[in-house]
């Protein structure tokens, strides 16, 4: 037996028919050949299924479609427009912050969220956000690189945008939009 | 030649795929009426088969076929063991697809089901039912041996599938002569090496053409070929083996598994395209493992600090089956580098390879390596304990001297070239010792307990000469190759027979190019994976791809310019003779400005209007080389910890190291790599193990379970480098894909051992769990070290 929903990715509704038990990752994956989110482990550890729901960074591995009915959700191939690339992406690349590659659309949801919700994360605070999300190759030492300098061009950005309220932004908590919704 | 890549940091070329989710791994591939594979597993680490009955779900919705061991094991050839090490008497029972008989590990194939999609395939395995008989099993690798062990297999008495002996002079002699020797007994532990994307595979077999096409999770796609063209009974020239993006291997991937060839078997009789993919509590059960040495090891010297002879006695498990190239890591990879860095005339190594109860084991980052440094170290430490010395002051005593290269130690191998003591000095002007002595003594004194491990190392890798890995008994090749192919235009592909998969060298290896050519890196692109166009390789394992297959990069781009050169001579009317390379174009020597580009070349060596006589149209050229030795990596590691003597908790206070791989083709990568190996070393040190239970029951068989190193836990590594040219390759370059795991365990272990000495903690066996860590002090406590 099947359910009507309405999943809403990277700004595009898509009426579907999903069993009740289908995982939001396998229609994702399956269903709309958004392949970036993957699939690392079956106990919600390691993080490489991360999107954006409503742009709080959620283990798509642990909703059910049915749960995501009608939310806006970002993958990895919506963070930014069309042949452009997000802040957190160029980092990632400028300061070698992956190998293989397979843990990190799901590290750069999860630091989507983190660098909307703490501008200016630590290097404490970003390992820590890092929890839950692991990855074998890198150490770590330049994925933190990466969201810290991410986190430098997201906040220089801000503040050309609104000079005045420069001061104040540096604490302000803000929802990143997700692109395209 | 202006160089201006080689040597440079530039940001890697495979990563914009990566970052925006457009990279296509082997669970993304995706074919017209796709089915999906899932494969019943054995719950027992030992039993009979007794019954078996899939009729009901051959009935279940979906499903288009159940396979048992039973249905197949007369039409495939049992999964095959490619390291036969000499002189050893491996012994090396049939490894079936799908157990028929007896199964011999928890995740032993029993069955697989085809379905229309993945839960279908997934709902069918709960509607096989199976009795098993169970047998007796057991999974530690040293009682396996032991008169009256459960038999894993029955023509492999006491399960000793190998005794394999390394000698060079007189070990017994030398410790007889010694006046001091320090002993351990050693466990080096079963870890999973848990790449983050789990193995896959997708086979499409064309009844038409007759030929199979199968995707796979593999670092070495030609190995997969060769090996599933023999276990499927196909000819060679009708398998395409197809190593799309992939995600970590780590060496879980090198090995040919029954998974990948069962999926191409049910493909061959659906004409339909078959899709596995293992979910990660089936990666911890069926995919291979690493370690697991229980070692007996001793070394003995003069009190003055000189080392005289290394002793081992080492069981290492092999798991239920001798996996693809399990047999050489514990022999080949481990043994045969126990000389280390230092000069040790008298070394004696025997080494079992045991079959227990448990998943096969093979190559882990490392593999052998890390093993065989970790003992040395822990003894060399102890024995500098004992005689009183600094751990310092003995390794300058026992290094390799710098003059002394190529140097070839007691087992037989000759290092390329090296400067040990050159690493152990960066290492201390990075890290003050005398400092943290100080730090040390006055926390001592308020039962502050800080340590400092210091690791020197050398490493066997960059295989190797095909003729020496033939005679150590590699059931393959180890040279490498590259095609590198010119288009009218000026651009340029490389076809490789390495197969990175994270390593980087689609950006590596268009350095080499570009920089011969004279070209932007944009027009160079580095191919691999793909049989049907890449020339045959050897893969990627082992720190090899560099050296070996760049250097293949290196000669073949040398052999297409030699050419490139005799066209330019004829397009400007002059002498080869009188041509130089010059400002990325040839020219005649003395008339600056009156040069060709390569890209000038490359139109009319491919349109071929006017070509000098005798030289053919076309401008590629392919390359296998094959290296006249080995390459040793080296460095010093130092690593500090605080450990809580009250809790057993301890903390990664600092890591400093310093590698020497030769000349860095991209400093970047090289760190990442560093700054990944290291991570998983201290992981293995710290925190990671396979545990089976007493009946050979997986207890850590999810991601809750075997503890992955998080961010929070490791530590920023300091790492610096020193640079000594390897001259067994046109490249210099040593590998540097393992030198991070190597020393890495060793250096933690050996600061926890050193902050606990003022309370008569020798040695703990990693990995150092605040439990093990406290456990070992109270036993010191209670007298017992």
């Amino acid at each position: 037996m099947t359910h009507p929903v309405t999943l809403t990715v990277n700004g595009v509704a898509y009426p579907l028919e999903v069993e009740a038990r289908a995982l939001l990752v396998h229609v994702l994956r399956d269903t709309l050949n958004l392949t970036g989110t993957h699939v690392g482990c079956d106990t919600s550890q390691c993080g490489a299924c991360t999107v954006l729901i409503e742009g709080h960074a959620v283990k798509s591995c642990t909703v059910l479609a049915v749960q995501a009915d009608g939310l806006p959700i970002t993958t990895i191939e919506g963070l930014a427009p069309a042949d452009q690339l997000h802040p957190l992406q160029t980092a990632f690349w400028e300061k070698h912050g992956l190998q293989c590659g397979f843990c990190t659309p799901g590290i750069i949801m999860m630091a989507t969220e983190l660098l909307s919700t703490k501008p200016d994360p630590s290097e404490a605070e970003i390992r820590h956000a890092l929890e839950g999300n692991l990855c074998r190759c890198t150490g770590y030492q330049n994925v933190v690189a990466a969201i810290q300098a991410a986190g430098a061009t997201l906040r220089g950005r801000r503040q050309q945008d609104r000079p005045a309220e420069a001061a104040e932004s540096r604490s302000a908590v803000e929802h990143a939009a997700p692109a395209g919704v | 030649m202006a160089t201006t890549l080689f040597g440079s940091g530039i940001k890697r070329r495979e990563d914009p795929r990566l970052i925006t989710g457009a990279a296509t791994y082997t669970d993304d591939v995706k074919l017209p009426g796709l089915t999906f594979a899932a494969i019943l597993r054995s719950p027992y680490a030992h039993a009979k088969l007794a019954r078996i009955d899939v009729s009901a779900a051959r009935k279940a919705p979906g499903v288009l076929a159940v396979y048992t061991g039973a249905d197949i094991k007369d039409r495939v050839v049992p999964v095959p063991c490619a390291w036969n090490p000499p002189n050893c008497d491996l012994k090396t029972p049939p490894h079936p697809l799908l157990a028929y008989d007896t199964v011999r590990y928890v995740g032993d194939g029993v069955a697989l089901v085809v379905a229309g999609t993945r839960a279908q395939a997934r709902d069918a395995l709960d509607l096989i039912e199976v009795d098993y008989d169970p047998l007796p099993a057991g999974v530690d690798p040293e009682a396996m041996t032991k008169p009256g062990a459960p038999q894993v297999h029955a023509d492999v008495p006491n399960n000793i599938g190998f005794k394999w002996i390394v000698a060079g002079g007189d070990a017994d002699r030398a410790f007889a002569e010694a006046s001091v020797t320090v002993k351990l007994r050693i466990v080096q532990q079963r870890l999973a090496p848990t790449a983050m994307e789990p193995r896959a595979a997708v086979a499409s077999y064309n009844k038409g053409t007759g030929q199979l096409t199968l995707w796979c999770t593999s670092q070495n796609p030609h190995i997969h070929r060769f090996l599933c063209s023999v276990i499927l009974k196909l000819p060679e020239h009708r398998v395409r083996v197809i190593a799309p993006e992939v995600g970590g291997g780590f060496g879980s991937k090198i090995p040919v598994y029954a998974d990948e060839a069962l999926v191409g078997l049910a493909s061959m009789d659906l004409g339909r395209p078959v899709k596995w993919t293992e979910d990660r509590s089936e990666n911890y059960k069926a995919t291979i493992h690493g370690r697991d040495h229980v070692e007996y090891v001793e070394m003995c010297g003069t009190r003055e600090g000189q080392i005289t002879g290394l002793r081992t006695t080492v069981y290492a498990g092999l798991g239920a089956y001798a996996s693809t190239a399990g047999p050489g890591i514990p022999t080949i990879l481990h043994g045969l580098i126990y000389s280390g860095p230092y000069v040790i005339p008298n070394i004696h190594g025997t080494v079992y390879g045991v079959y227990t109860s448990t998943t096969p084991v093979d190559a882990y980052r490392g593999a052998g390596r890390p093993e065989a440094t970790y003992l040395l170290e822990r003894l060399i430490d102890l024995y500098a304990r004992d005689i009183g010395m600094d751990p310092v002051t003995i390794r300058r005593k026992n290094f390799i001297p710098k003059d002394k290269f190529p140097y070839t130690v007691a087992t037989g191998l000759t290092y390329d070239s090296g400067n040990y003591e050159g690493a152990l000095d960066k290492a201390l002007s990075l890290f003050d010792l005398k400092q943290f002595r100080e730090d040390q003594a006055e926390g001592r004194k308020r039962g502050r307990y800080l340590g400092v491990g210091i690791v020197s190392f050398v490493e066997i890798c960059g295989s190797g000469p095909s003729q020496v890995t033939g005679s150590v008994g590699f059931g393959g090749g180890q040279y490498d190759s590259a095609i590198v192919r010119v288009f009218p235009t000026g651009t340029v592909r490389v076809y490789i027979g390495g197969k990175p998969h994270g390593q980087g060298e689609e950006t590596t290896f268009a350095q080499i190019v570009a920089d011969e050519f004279g070209i932007p890196i944009e027009n160079v692109e580095i191919v691999a994976g793909d049989t049907e166009t890449t020339p045959q390789g050897w893969g990627t394992y082992g720190s090899r791809t560099t050296a070996v297959c760049g250097s293949a990069v290196k000669l073949a781009a040398q052999r297409v310019k030699e050419k490139a050169k005799k066209i330019a001579a004829h397009l400007m009317e002059a002498n080869e003779a009188d041509l130089e390379w010059k400002d990325n174009q040839f020219a005649v020597r003395g008339s600056p400005g009156s040069g060709k580009a390569f890209a000038e070349v490359a139109l009319m060596a491919n349109v071929a209007w006017n070509m000098p006589a005798g030289v053919e149209p076309g401008l590629e050229a392919v390359a296998f080389f094959d290296p006249t030795n080995f390459v040793y990596p080296f460095g010093t590691h130092i690593c500090t910890v605080e450990v809580n003597a009250d809790t057993g908790e301890l903390k990664i206070l600092r890591y400093v190291c310093v590698d020497d791989c030769g000349p860095h083709i991209n400093p970047l990568i090289v760190e990442g790599q560093i700054h990944g190996g290291v991570i998983q070393g201290l992981g293995e040190a710290l925190q990671e193990i396979v545990v089976y239970d007493g009946d050979g029951q997986l207890v850590t068989g999810t991601m809750m379970d075997y503890a992955v190193p998080k961010a929070s836990q490791m530590p920023h590594i300091e790492s610096s480098y020193t640079v000594t040219p390897s001259p067994v390759n046109p490249l210099g370059v040593k590998g540097i894909g393992e030198a991070g795991t190597i020393p890495s365990a060793a250096a933690l272990v050996s600061a926890v051992c050193n902050a606990l000495e003022p309370l008569g903690v020798r040695h703990i066996d990693k990995p150092l769990t605040p439990a093990r860590v406290w456990a070992a002090i109270q036993n010191a406590k209670g007298g017992a070290s």
